[in-house]
Formats: C-alpha cells, sequence, structure tokens
C-alpha cells in the first residue's frame, strides 16, 4: 500500500521578524529584503503527516514549491524533515501570482513530477492567510479535497476516513484517493529536523522547473494570470494616543465607556453574577 | 576568512529551531530549583546534538567541531547550565573516541552518543585542577586488578554519570616522575560513589560534585590506552574537546547579552523614546557586538582548524578567553544598562553573568589561558 505523497509548501517571512516588515505602497508587495523566510508553519504539519504515512506504509514524499530561488532553503529544511525529494518552480513569469495562479502552476508543477495518490497542504499561508490555495489546487487537478483536516486514517488502499474541524462541530468525510486535504495545526507535532537530517537532505534530489519545463498556458500564470489584482493599501498610524480624562471616578468611568463605544467597541455578552451569586449567561452593564 | 557552508547555516536554524522551543520556555525554572535537565538528553542523542563529532559507526552524526560549536552555542544562548551539561559528557566521549580500544569504543560510544547513557570526566583533585600530574588518586596493579582508591572534585555531571573517566597514578618513572593512567569506571561498580553535590554560583542547571573511588575494583580491559597515557589523554579532552566547548559556551552566553541589550533598548521607552536613541546606550550595543563578533570569529576559526587536524590548544585558548571575559562585560554593560530591571529574575540577564563567572574555571581560567597563548607566541 505505498503512497505517492506530494506537500505543496510556501516560503513565507519568519514571524519573528514581522515588526521589520513592511509594505511598498507602490507595487503593493510585502518588502522582505533582509527578512529571513521559513516554511510555512501549518505545511510543516502537513510534511509530518506525510512522512508518518510514509513511515507506515512505505512509498515517497515529495515536497513542492513555487518560489523565487532562494526558497530552495525551505526545500531542503523539508529533505532534512524527511522527504524525499523537492521540485522548486521559479520563474520570473511566475512572479505576481495570486491564489488562482499560484494554484495553477502547482497543479502544472504535481503533472510534470508525476501522478500522486495524496496531495497534502496546510490550511493557509502565514502570510496571505487567504487558504484559497487548497481548493483552487485541487480543482486544477479534478481531485477531491477536504480542508481543515485534524486527524484522517488511510483505511484502505483507496480510501481515507477524515475528521474535518467546523465551527461548532467536527465532519466526518470517506474521500477517495487521488485526494487532496489540507490540514489543521492540529493534527500533530512536527518532528524536530536532526543534524543528522540536515547533512542528508544535500544529497537528496531538488529539481528546479521554470515555465518552460511545465506544461502551462501563458495566459493563466504569475500577474497576467491573475485576477486579483491589489486595491490601495494604507498603513494604518500605531503612534501612542494618551488622553487624560477628568472627573470623579464615577464620571470618568462614564466617559471612558462613551469614548470605548464611540470607537466601535461593541456591548459583549459575559458571563455575570445573578443576585444568588450563581454564575450565568447575560448582558454585561459596560 | 571562515565562512559557514549552508548546511552549518540550516544546522543552526533548526538547532535553534529546538532550543527556542524546548529549552528556552524552562532555562530560568532549571535554574532556580538547581535541575539539570537529563530528561532531555534522549531527545538531544536524537537530534545528534550529544553525539556531534562522533562518527555515524558509533551512533553519533558525523560531524565535526564546528558544528558542535554550533549546537554548544545554540543551547548555551539560553541555557549554559544544559551546555555544559552536555559538554562535560562529551568529554567522555572524546576521550574513548581519541583513545579508546574498538572495543572500548562499541561498547561505550553508541549510548552515550544517542543520550541514552551519560558521560563524565573526573580529573581535578583538590589539589587543583591545572596542576593535574600533582593528583592523588591511586591505581595499583593486584591480582590481575587495578584497585583504585581516590576523590575528585569540582566534577561535571558527577551524580549523573554512567560512564565515568578516571585518571590516577599508578607508578613512578626511573625519573621518580608520577605515571598517570586513564580508565573507565561504570555508574555501578562497586566502591565508585557521588559524594557531596556543591551549590555554585552559576550554571545552577548542571551538576557538580565530589566522586569518590574506595578500593574499586577494574579489570584491565577498562584501562583507556595504555599505562602512562594519562596526560597526554587529559591534555587533549581538556584543550581540544573542554576548552573548545567552553569557548562556544562562553559564546552563546555572549550572544544572549547582546540579544537582550538590544530587545531591552528597543523596547524600554524613557523620556518618550526608546532607550536606544541615547548614545551611550548605543555604546553598550556596540561594545556587547564587538565582544559577541570578536568571540565569534576566534571560536570558529579554531573549531574549522581543530577540523582540519591543525594544532589549535593556543587558538582555542584565545577564544575562550575572549569568550568568557568578553560575557562578563557585556553582561555587565547591560544589567547597568537596565537599571532595576537587571537584578530581577524574571529577566535572564543576572543568570548570564552567574553562569559566565562559574564557567570561567571550565576549561582553563583566564590567567591559566594567557600562559598556554604566552608560551605558544612566545615560541615565535
Amino acid at each position: 500500500m505505498a503512497l505517492n505523497i506530494a506537500v505543496c509548501i510556501k516560503s513565507v517571512p519568519d514571524p519573528k521578524w514581522y515588526e521589520k516588515i513592511t509594505i511598498d505602497t507602490k507595487t503593493k508587495t510585502i518588502t522582505r529584503k533582509g527578512i529571513p523566510s521559513i516554511i510555512n508553519p501549518v505545511d510543516k504539519n502537513a510534511l509530518e503527516a506525510a512522512l508518518k504515512l510514509k513511515e507506515q506504509y512505505g512509498g515517497k514524499v515529495t515536497v513542492l514549491c513555487m518560489a523565487p530561488p532562494g526558497a530552495k532553503n525551505e526545500l531542503y529544511e523539508a529533505m532534512a524533515m524527511g522527504a524525499d525529494e523537492a521540485a522548486l518552480l521559479s520563474d520570473l513569469a511566475f512572479a505576481g501570482a495570486d491564489t488562482l495562479a499560484t494554484s495553477y502552476t502547482l497543479a502544472q508543477g504535481l503533472n510534470k513530477l508525476g501522478k500522486f495518490d495524496l496531495v497534502l497542504t496546510g490550511t493557509e499561508s502565514a502570510d496571505g492567510a487567504t487558504a484559497q490555495v487548497p481548493a483552487q489546487l485541487a480543482e486544477w487537478l479534478n481531485i477531491p479535497h477536504l480542508w481543515n483536516v485534524k486527524e484522517f486514517v488511510l483505511a484502505t488502499e483507496q480510501e481515507i476516513h477524515a475528521k474535518v474541524k467546523m465551527d461548532d462541530a467536527v465532519g466526518e468525510y470517506v474521500i477517495q484517493l487521488p485526494a487532496l486535504l489540507a490540514v489543521s495545526r492540529e493534527i500533530n507535532k512536527p518532528r524536530y529536523t536532526t543534524a543528522m537530517g540536515v547533512m542528508k537532505a544535500r544529497k537528496k534530489t531538488l529539481t528546479n522547473l521554470s515555465k518552460h519545463d511545465l506544461d502551462v498556458n501563458e495566459s493563466l500564470i504569475g500577474q497576467v494570470g491573475s485576477p486579483t489584482w491589489s486595491g490601495d493599501i494604507s498603513i494604518p498610524s500605531l503612534a501612542r494616543k494618551g488622553q487624560e480624562l477628568i472627573g470623579t471616578p464615577e464620571e470618568i468611568v462614564t466617559q471612558l465607556i462613551a469614548k470605548l463605544r464611540a470607537a466601535g467597541i461593541r456591548e459583549g455578552r459575559g458571563m455575570v453574577n445573578d443576585a444568588s451569586g450563581n454564575l450565568g449567561s447575560g448582558r454585561t452593564d459596560g | 576568512m571562515f565562512t559557514f557552508t549552508e548546511e552549518q547555516e540550516m544546522l543552526r536554524k533548526v538547532i535553534r529551531e529546538f532550543v527556542e522551543a524546548e529549552v528556552a520556555p524552562k532555562a530560568q525554572e532549571w535554574d532556580e530549583a538547581n535541575h539539570c535537565p537529563v530528561e532531555l538528553f534522549p531527545m538531544l542523542g536524537e537530534m545528534g546534538i550529544v553525539g556531534t563529532f562522533v562518527p555515524e559507526e558509533y551512533g553519533g552524526a558525523g560531524l565535526g567541531f564546528v558544528e558542535r560549536s554550533i549546537c554548544l552555542e545554540e543551547l548555551a544562548r539560553h541555557s549554559a547550565g544544559l551546555a555544559i551539561t552536555v559538554m562535560a559528557h562529551q568529554l567522555c566521549m572524546g576521550g574513548i573516541l581519541n583513545f579508546g580500544s574498538e572495543e572500548q569504543k562499541k561498547k561505550y560510544l553508541p549510548d552515550l552518543a544517542t543520550g541514552k547513557k551519560i558521560g563524565s570526566l573526573s580529573l581535578t583533585e583538590a589539589t587543583g585542577g591545572s596542576n593535574f600530574m600533582g593528583q592523588k588518586s591511586t591505581g595499583e596493579y593486584k591480582d590481575w586488578q587495578w584497585v583504585i582508591n581516590g576523590r575528585k572534585c569540582f566534577i561535571t555531571n558527577s551524580h549523573l554519570a554512567d560512564v565515568d573517566l578516571w585518571t590516577v597514578i599508578t607508578g613512578q618513572n626511573e625519573k621518580g616522575k608520577p605515571i598517570m593512567t586513564a580508565f573507565i569506571i561504570d555508574k555501578d561498580t562497586p566502591g565508585h560513589t557521588a559524594g557531596r553535590t556543591e551549590h555554585k554560583l552559576g550554571l545552577c542547571s548542571s551538576n557538580t560534585g565530589d566522586v569518590s573511588c574506595v578500593n574499586v575494583k577494574l579489570s584491565p580491559q577498562q584501562m583507556l590506552s595504555q599505562e602512562g597515557d594519562g596526560p597526554k589523554i587529559a591534555l587533549s579532552t581538556i584543550q581540544e574537546v573542554g576548552r573548545a566547548g567552553m569557548s562556544a559556551i562562553c559564546l552563546g552566553i555572549l550572544r544572549g547579552c547582546l540579544e537582550e541589550s538590544v530587545k531591552f533598548s528597543n523596547e524600554r521607552i524613557i523620556y518618550g523614546k526608546p532607550l536606544n536613541k541615547l548614545m551611550n546606550i548605543q555604546f553598550t550595543i556596540a561594545e556587547n557586538k564587538l565582544d559577541y563578533e570578536s568571540a565569534k570569529l576566534l571560536t570558529y576559526r579554531a573549531a574549522s582548524m581543530k577540523d582540519k587536524g591543525l594544532p589549535c590548544a593556543c587558538e582555542f585558548a584565545l577564544a575562550k578567553y575572549a569568550g568568557n571575559e568578553g560575557a562578563i562585560r557585556a553582561a555587565k554593560r547591560t544589567i547597568d544598562m537596565m537599571g532595576g530591571y537587571g537584578v530581577i529574575n524574571e529577566y535572564p540577564i543576572g543568570r548570564f553573568l552567574r553562569d559566565t563567572l562559574a564557567g570561567s574555571t571550565a576549561g582553563g581560567t583566564s590567567d591559566i589561558l594567557k600562559v598556554v597563548i604566552a608560551a605558544e607566541t612566545l615560541k615565535g
């Protein structure tokens, strides 16, 4: 029951450096210069799920990423974690892609690399956080998909049983292979990369694929193939604003509540003590 | 000019990720509780952190001293106590790897390199560590066995070690000079016991204490190398494994000081502006940076020389001296910069100062290091 598994990862700016990130208001893109990149955190959960399946049933794990050339470091890291091989889709023609063009390019990359029984992704990226790519990718590949998968098992050679996290419930699904699963962070704890893994990674195969290596329709890639365009971008001022409220304590509280409401802070529902001392649900009176 | 390879850069990244998740959040708690986190050893073994320089055939990662220094620096950035525990464990492995028989390597290294067992090196006695030829512990060959007697002190991992390397005097040569010999002693050998535990100024999450041998009987197979090879084993292990490790540990503490000083000066608002806008604070940052970068260059240059098989005793002495003295200066400067916050244990900077002071003796005090440096320099 050996599985051929693909894991799509994204290279994102390290969240520890978010305060250093700026937005170029002209190009409407994030300025990443000098900001280290990491594997999108939830994509590591997808990779961990793939590695566990491989350990259990055998097979191969291939990691795929569409990004500038520097993302080879994230792919080597994925191979250091245990992936067997990796492919980097990198071409200036892919730049400026929205989720639709990205998912199309990834799909063409997967088609180029072979037939996969299972494609795994994270639910969303830490930078864009649109959560659109998994579903779009599955559509391009014409395979079924599930999003926000918190648990799954390979029930038969052709079938996966999966639990999907919803707002107030958990959905249980049976999905036929080949399929795409977008996993959530609670599905597992990604393993640490070991020193031995780091040294082995450089001996594994990393394939670079440009648009010339793929069977792509050029009107569907990069900025040209992206129906989504950034509108206006503004950077909110985060400067501290101090204001002195004057009056008796009661007057100050009243003024404060009025200002909070004027600022759009809504009254909330909370747990309050009723007259009997029991806790109950009710409106908080400011 | 020393530069890191892409693999070494990635190694640093993944070890840092591990340390930030598993070590950093608990380092202060371990320090306050005088707890040495030996429970992490199997995980450190799996990561390749404890057996960095041990060849893969003996269960290690099969890497070099640059990689070892990277691992120790990253550990010491958050817990110098844990880092010195690993370093002392590596002294035991280094001795067996460099001087042991094939049987001894196969018997001991796989469990040590994977963190299943803990090692130590018992060299120092009450009469001093650097005057190691003056030690009083003895080994006597009687009835086909070696009988070991003596007491060692200030031994890191004294109460934790499963495998303990000992040096003892086994006789005198024709000139009347002592013959020193090394032995491997297993934890449960009758007569081998740990004594008092030291309560230290710093490195509190490491274990230090006495170890005694009272009529400990060892088979000749427990001798490391040959009779009389003790000084060679001790000097090589202390200088090129111990001092090398301490250089990296001091470097980790120094980086801690630098990063804490940057963080605090960026976040602390005074007179309506971040502290870092004041020129005297910028001087502190610059001095911390200079101390760190100087020690870093010296440490990794020495480690790369060791990996190339070049003599590097003087280079490690320079690195440890620069790192240790630099860390003391940087910690003190940063405490001064932080004012009252600097002496509150919620911030790690006070622990960094205690750790670097406590680490000054391991691998040689600054004065001993100056003697080593001068001796090499005066050769011309």
